[in-house]
């Protein structure tokens, strides 16, 4: 048995049941997200949401789908054939990359890589081709502005992001993921670093095309922007990848601010729910705040998104980052 | 482009004095100065957009993302309004009014009313009941046009919540609309002479309640919007139209209040029993977006207390004219009097006679001067029936208001302008 286990077949046979073990849960995930964010919008506009397919309307995520799978493919006269089709592919498939460096529990990372965060970046920045590609191969303006939007936004963003990311590895001293937390045992990187969370949290919310940022997708400017000839499946990859980005960037937040596995305070009652567990409630919270952002504000204007995000954010999170190293250095708290 | 072009021709000359050799290459150079013509491109904004409210169908020229023309196209909902209602009865005509500005029916209904009134020359004889049950619902109608305006146009600027608050008020209101006439939008509630029928008893009491409980909800959609930095962002300074331009261009209503212009045709030339009310004008002061939206919650506000003083002033009589030739007799007497039935069958067969005349009567519609211009030629049809939409004159402005300003911004500015494409198109 154990020879099995380290042959290449076995190593493969435990990365395939390691990553259906998180992919599944993940897009299980992603169905109720949609489902949680109709019924918080709902709750908070004073309507119902979904409550006929099934108890609580528990089971519209399925129709949801079953409707998606069943619409034809529209793919425009003018449109590239090819790329048109490869891009929600491959927006979809980096939403899923992503998730193999990210540890559930401590030791529970598909693989724990030591460079874990910068990976993470690294396929976030990719998620633009995704929306470039979708934006340019569908031939409209509509499309193409969104995709132009797009494009500006996730750069500028992750510019900022990339500071604020910097300043937590400087108070951790590696760019592990599960090291991250761990460092987190004493007291969790929000506390010490609260504006840089709040940035790092306006700018998954840019990242992710999420409302206030929702630009690339306006729905009252661009109509849909970059998907906006899109249809049936190829639609429902962009926003199964839009809502597994949501997840993958909460869980980045969770991880690099919010003590990822770990219970709020190490005692008794809390030690009893397991990692995974505080985890996912973690995750919760911030899907949650992503949501009620929504219900609550307005949409930023294009240049008014770009000030933000060169203007304000750049800016601050550079002096941060100065001022947490100067600090780290001073006090010689500077991990070795 | 023109920099560009520069460069090029100055790149000319010195390669060939440089190099007497590169002679051979003067074609290339002529290919070099060739400049590329970078074309503002077009956007056909509408009329299955989503923020074109109704069929607006916009042709915008754009650089990048900056409007640098926009071209309202209008005529995808045009209903011959106008000529259909030569062919009807005055009575029959009024139904047409509901659907102009199908947000706000019974404004539309109003200024009709109020025209052909004149025309009969019964305008003293409408019964006081009559007179406050329309101002009150004028009001109501005010309040259900500016609720809709509002939140859509948050909602223009990406704030979903308030337009889904917005519509629980509306139905409110408009369960108030199917108690007095019967149906939730069309009412067709009031006629020449009064409305078609009293409001139910209970109806003054549950109106007071809404009334109460409405200020509540305008301070919450107020703290979702007045002072939320993105929405300032989005509106401050986005549309500029000062005084003197917004009349030049023919505005009214809010659009021209908020320019910091108080004319209120309910104050300058009172209909109805408006004289007799308490009310204030609010006014803008910078002629933007968010002057606008200011100007519609104060208006809304101030609805209110209308209705409130309205619903103070109602008190039991008649709701139509008494003269038989113009309003209906009571059902119960058509089954005593062979005069009534003969009244009531004239009525709804031939309709009444209106006497040769023409008149322009306008009211404060929620979006603005909306006007009636009726000539009668003594027959049971009107001869022609000219309305005036508050609504054109600020959508032909479109192109000053949004021009240098973004996509976004047009967006913003179709949706302070509160355009209804019923009454535009006609």
């Amino acid at each position: 048995m154990n020879d099995f286990l380290t042959s290449p077949a076995g190593v493969l046979a435990i990365t395939v049941a390691q990553t259906l073990a998180l992919l599944v849960p993940v897009l299980i995930a992603v169905a109720y997200l949609t489902y949680a964010e109709r019924k918080v919008l709902a709750a908070m506009q004073l309507r119902k949401g979904p409550n006929v397919v099934g108890p609580f309307g528990l089971l519209q995520p399925f129709a949801d789908a079953i409707k998606m799978l069943m619409k034809e493919t529209i793919i425009p006269s003018g449109a590239n054939r090819l790329l048109f089709i490869f891009a929600p592919m491959l927006t979809f498939m980096l939403a899923m990359l992503a998730w193999a460096v990210i540890p559930v529990n401590d030791g529970w990372a598909i693989a724990d890589i030591n460079v874990g965060i910068l990976y993470l970046f690294a396929i976030s920045s990719l998620g633009v081709y995704g929306i470039i590609i979708a934006g340019w191969a569908s031939n409209s303006k509509y499309a193409f502005l969104g995709a132009l939007r797009s494009a500006a936004q996730m750069v500028s963003y992750e510019v900022s992001m990339g500071f604020v990311i910097v300043t937590v590895l400087l108070c951790v001293g590696s760019l592990n993921l599960s090291a991250i937390v761990r460092a987190q045992e004493t007291v969790w990187f929000f506390i010490p670093l609260f504006p840089m969370f709040i940035i790092f949290f306006v700018s998954t919310l840019a990242e992710t095309n999420r409302a206030p940022f929702d630009l690339p997708e306006g729905e009252s400017e661009i109509v849909a922007g970059f998907f906006v000839e899109y249809s049936s499946m190829s639609f429902a990859l962009f926003f199964l990848g839009e809502y597994a980005n949501m997840i993958l960037m909460s869980a980045l937040t969770t991880i690099l601010f919010l003590g990822g596995w770990l219970p709020p305070v190490q005692m008794e009652p809390f030690t009893w729910i397991p990692g995974p567990v505080w985890f996912a409630l973690k995750i919760c919270l911030c899907l949650f705040t992503f949501i009620w952002v929504r219900a609550t504000f307005p949409r930023y204007r294009y240049d008014q998104l770009m000030r933000l995000g060169w203007k304000v954010f750049l800016p601050f999170s550079l002096v941060w980052l100065v001022l947490t190293a100067a600090v780290l250095k001073l006090t010689g708290w500077l991990p070795a | 482009m023109s920099g560009s072009s520069h460069m090029a021709s100055e790149a000319g000359p010195l390669t060939t004095a440089a190099d007497p050799a590169a002679l051979t290459s003067a074609t290339g150079v002529a290919r070099q100065q060739r400049t590329v013509e970078v074309d503002s491109h077009t956007i056909n904004f509408g009329p299955q957009h989503p923020a074109a409210h109704g069929v607006l169908r916009l042709i915008l020229e754009m650089n990048g993302e900056v409007v640098e023309r926009a071209d309202p196209h209008i005529g995808l909902l045009h209903r011959g309004t106008e000529k259909l209602m030569e062919y009807k009865t005055y009575l029959q005509a009024m139904p047409y009014m509901d659907r102009l500005d199908y947000v706000s029916p019974m404004c539309m209904e109003h200024s009709y009313v109020l025209a052909v009134e004149r025309l009969l020359r019964i305008e003293d004889q409408v019964p006081e009941r009559a007179r406050v049950i329309r101002t009150m619902f004028a009001e109501i109608t005010r309040i259900l046009n500016h609720l809709l305006n509002v939140t859509t146009y948050a909602l223009d600027c990406g704030a979903i919540t308030p337009s889904l608050w917005g519509f629980e008020q509306r139905e409110h209101l408009l369960e108030f609309y199917e108690a007095a006439g019967g149906s939730h939008y069309h009412v067709n509630y009031f006629r020449a002479g009064g409305v078609s029928r009293d409001i139910p008893r209970s109806l003054e009491d549950r109106i007071g309640n809404w009334c109460r409980q409405f200020p509540k909800f305008v301070d919450d959609l107020e703290a979702l919007l007045t002072e939320n930095r993105i929405f300032k962002q989005r509106t401050v300074d986005i549309g500029v139209m000062t005084a003197e331009q917004a009349m030049a261009w023919g505005f009214s209503g809010p659009c021209l209040r908020a320019s910091g212009c108080a004319w209120d045709l309910r104050k300058s030339q009172p209909y109805e029993i408006y004289d007799q009310l308490e009310f204030d004008i609010p006014v803008g002061r910078h002629g933007d977006c968010y002057d606008r939206y200011l100007v519609r919650i104060q208006e809304m506000r101030q609805s209110v207390r209308i209705i409130e003083q309205c619903l103070a002033r109602l008190k039991p009589g008649p709701v139509k004219i008494l003269d038989n030739k113009i309003a209906p007799p009571k059902r119960a007497e058509m089954k005593r009097s062979m005069e009534a039935l003969i009244h009531h069958f004239k009525l709804y067969s031939e309709g009444y006679h209106v006497p040769e005349g023409a008149t322009y009567t306008v009211t404060e519609a929620p979006k603005g001067e909306f006007g009636v211009y009726l000539v009668a030629d003594g027959t049971n049809r009107p001869y022609r029936c000219k309305i005036r939409a508050p609504g054109f004159a600020h959508l032909q402005a479109m192109e000053v208001l949004s021009k240098g300003h973004m996509l976004a911004d047009a967006v913003a500015i179709i949706g302070s302008l509160d355009i209804v494409f019923g009454e535009i198109d006609r």
